[in-house]
């Protein structure tokens, strides 16, 4: 192990707490010398990037030889997978007979240059739809694979998911982020909900002065309580809903809205939500409408830390990873009534689930005028993140799936026998 | 360290993580609901009942287990609820024995209601099952005063391991720590009792560590 991996280690533990290091280092002494193998299709950007570039040292940290594999692609293959994603998702998605064949080619084509590894791991986790043929190029392998989807896959569009699942059957097991989401396949399909990394740019500690800047880059009225929404420019996240709450809120209590988003330039759809917002909130010098790089991690992080109350008024949600994101801050978040938004904003407890901008006005004002109150529900937020959605507790659980896969479908494994 | 009766009384403590399963089952009316509850396996309705401490959840649920709550978040039927959340598993023979409580009070309330009682689609249950992995930690205590502190660097799964999971493993269906104690002879009796009427249902994995530590101190140090 060397000092950096060690030290990594070491600071999880000081965030999530030593008995937490303690236990990871308990499950991994039953994994060690293993040869263990993740692949994706990107090295850089998006969720599973981010997941994979902590993950993968901290097994290595634990005396688990693990390694990253990114697979290579023409554009033909990658606007392919991209119909993949977004048929998944449940959008309707017509793909050519041709982009089928480019993906399974593309697929074939990495499996030669990566056989070696591949055949040999005891684990290779393949994450999402991309790389997800290799398996059937690589027909002498010797360990367990697993197919990891990191998509909303609770109702795909039925033609693409047909070919997909042909595809991912042979799999040994998959891995799904909430019991919603997953399809019937003829494998264990295990359930390990998404987390958020504390020491990442878009979730560490920041200076004071750090926070404050971004009232002064946004134009941000120092004296007024801001309620934000960071997401996509996204029918599904209601921006336009979160305007409607405002403005009801805002008769009551003087307040600003910021909402911040990637760029949608790839999104013919997401561009025009964006125009609609920027419409609705035309002539309203408190409403911020914010188009930011995909990159802008620690924007966000300030943001939200100078935010007063996050809404995630989504009316169809995944898991909702910016929900966590907010909790971490402490700051109690009204959310949409929906899918993964459910697991985390416990009602009255952790902010307040929604169902309508009448009902998310309603909350705003409460918090509002509590400030105690807000405090209090952002302390709970943040310990119940803590207890549940770090990177610490997605690492045990895919630890323990290893120990259980290796070990069959039996409802207990008791490795203290002799 | 043997005690007075030379039996070997080492307490080795053991850990354990929980990973989540699908069964591949979901349901949204309630007839479909005791349609499934009839043939989920066992350790679907263990994990529904006990499972949850060891997965994400908040430590001051509305109700005890998650056929409860979806009865009122899902169902909308708050006597439902009441009904289901009033069932202690710590009562029952084993888990067999709580599926037919748990069928029983659903059958019930189907005669009570004639009408279709159903969940929105996004609000459908799903049942989930678990695997449990039990590990041995290396740590072993001799003498029951090493309680107080091996108990306060307990994780979470050592807690629901010795305290939660012995239930359905041993003879006497009760936690591994009053069972070691007991071999001590009548001097820990007090300390048993505590352990024992320590009703670990309703509570936190973290609220029962800090129960038993509170109450560890106070024995030893009176």
């Amino acid at each position: 192990m060397t000092r950096k991996e060690m030290d990594l280690l070491e600071r999880y533990s000081e965030i999530a707490g030593r008995e937490v290091v303690d236990h990871l280092r308990q499950l991994s002494s039953q994994l060690k010398g293993m040869r263990v193998v993740h692949v994706n299709s990107t090295r850089q950007g998006g969720g599973v990037a981010e997941l994979l570039a902590k993950i993968v040292p901290m097994m290595n940290a634990l005396g688990i030889d693990t390694s990253w594999e990114v697979i290579e692609g023409t554009p033909s293959f990658f606007e392919c997978t991209k119909g993949f994603h977004n048929a998944i998702q449940g959008n309707t998605v017509v793909l050519s007979d041709e982009a089928f064949q480019e993906y399974l080619r593309v697929n074939a084509q990495n499996a030669e240059k990566l056989r070696d590894k591949l055949r040999d791991a005891d684990f290779v986790f393949i994450h999402d739809p991309q790389p997800a043929a290799l398996l059937e190029n690589i027909a002498d392998r010797r360990g367990k694979w697993v197919w990891r989807c990191h998509i909303d896959c609770s109702r795909p569009y039925r033609p693409v998911w047909k070919f997909l699942r042909r595809i991912v059957c042979d799999y040994d097991a998959s891995i799904f982020s909430t019991a919603q989401f997953v399809q019937p396949l003829p494998h264990p399909q295990y359930i390990i909900a998404p987390s958020i990394d504390p020491l990442s740019e878009k979730n560490m500690e920041l200076p004071k002065d750090e926070v404050e800047g971004v009232r002064e880059r946004f134009g941000l009225d120092p004296d007024l309580p801001i309620i934000l929404q960071v997401s996509r420019y996204d029918r599904f996240k209601d921006p336009l809903g979160v305007i409607a709450a405002y403005r009801i809120a805002r008769k009551i209590v003087p307040m600003q809205l910021v909402l911040a988003g990637g760029g949608a330039s790839d999104d013919p759809e997401g561009e025009i939500v964006l125009k609609e917002v920027q419409k609705a909130a035309e002539g309203d010098p408190y409403i911020h409408v914010l188009v930011l790089p995909p990159d802008a991690h620690r924007i966000i992080n300030a943001l939200q830390r100078a935010a007063d109350i996050v809404l995630q008024k989504s009316i169809r949600e995944g898991f909702g990873l910016t929900v966590t994101e907010a909790m971490w801050k402490s700051k109690p978040v009204i959310g949409g009534d929906t899918g993964g938004i459910r697991l985390q904003v416990i009602d009255h407890y952790t902010g307040f689930r929604v169902r309508s901008p009448e009902g998310a006005a309603l909350r705003i004002r409460y918090l509002l005028h509590n400030q105690e109150k807000r405090m209090e529900m952002g302390q709970r937020a943040k310990r119940f993140v803590r207890e549940n959605f770090l990177l610490t507790r997605h690492l045990r659980e895919y630890l323990a799936l290893m120990i259980a896969i290796f070990h069959g479908l039996e409802d207990r494994i008791d490795l203290t026998r002799p | 360290m043997n005690n007075s009766h030379g039996q070997n009384t080492r307490f080795h403590i053991r850990d354990c993580a929980l990973v989540r399963l699908s069964t591949g089952l979901r349901v949204q009316t309630l007839r479909e609901f005791r349609d499934a509850l009839e043939r989920v396996p066992a350790a679907s309705v263990y994990h529904h009942f006990w499972g949850r401490f060891l997965q994400p959840q908040f430590d001051e649920p509305e109700y005890n287990n998650d056929f409860a709550a979806w009865a009122y978040r899902g169902l909308h039927e708050k006597a439902l609820a009441e009904r289901l959340s009033v069932i202690d598993p710590t009562e029952y023979e084993d888990i067999e024995g709580v599926r037919l409580e748990l069928l029983e009070r659903v059958e019930d309330y189907l005669y009570e209601n004639e009408s279709v009682i159903w969940a929105k689609t996004d609000e459908q249950f799903y049942f989930v099952q678990s695997q449990l992995v039990v590990l041995d930690t290396g740590k072993c205590m001799v003498h029951p005063r090493e309680l107080v502190t091996n108990l306060k660097e307990m994780s979470l799964g050592s807690i629901f391991y010795h305290f939660i999971d012995a239930r359905r493993r041993t003879q006497q269906k009760t936690d591994d720590f009053s069972i070691w104690l007991e071999a001590f002879g009548p001097k820990y009796n007090g300390l048993i009792t505590v352990f024992r009427s320590t009703d670990p249902y309703f509570s936190s994995l973290k609220a029962i560590r800090e129960k038993l530590v509170r109450e560890c101190e106070k024995f030893f140090h009176d």
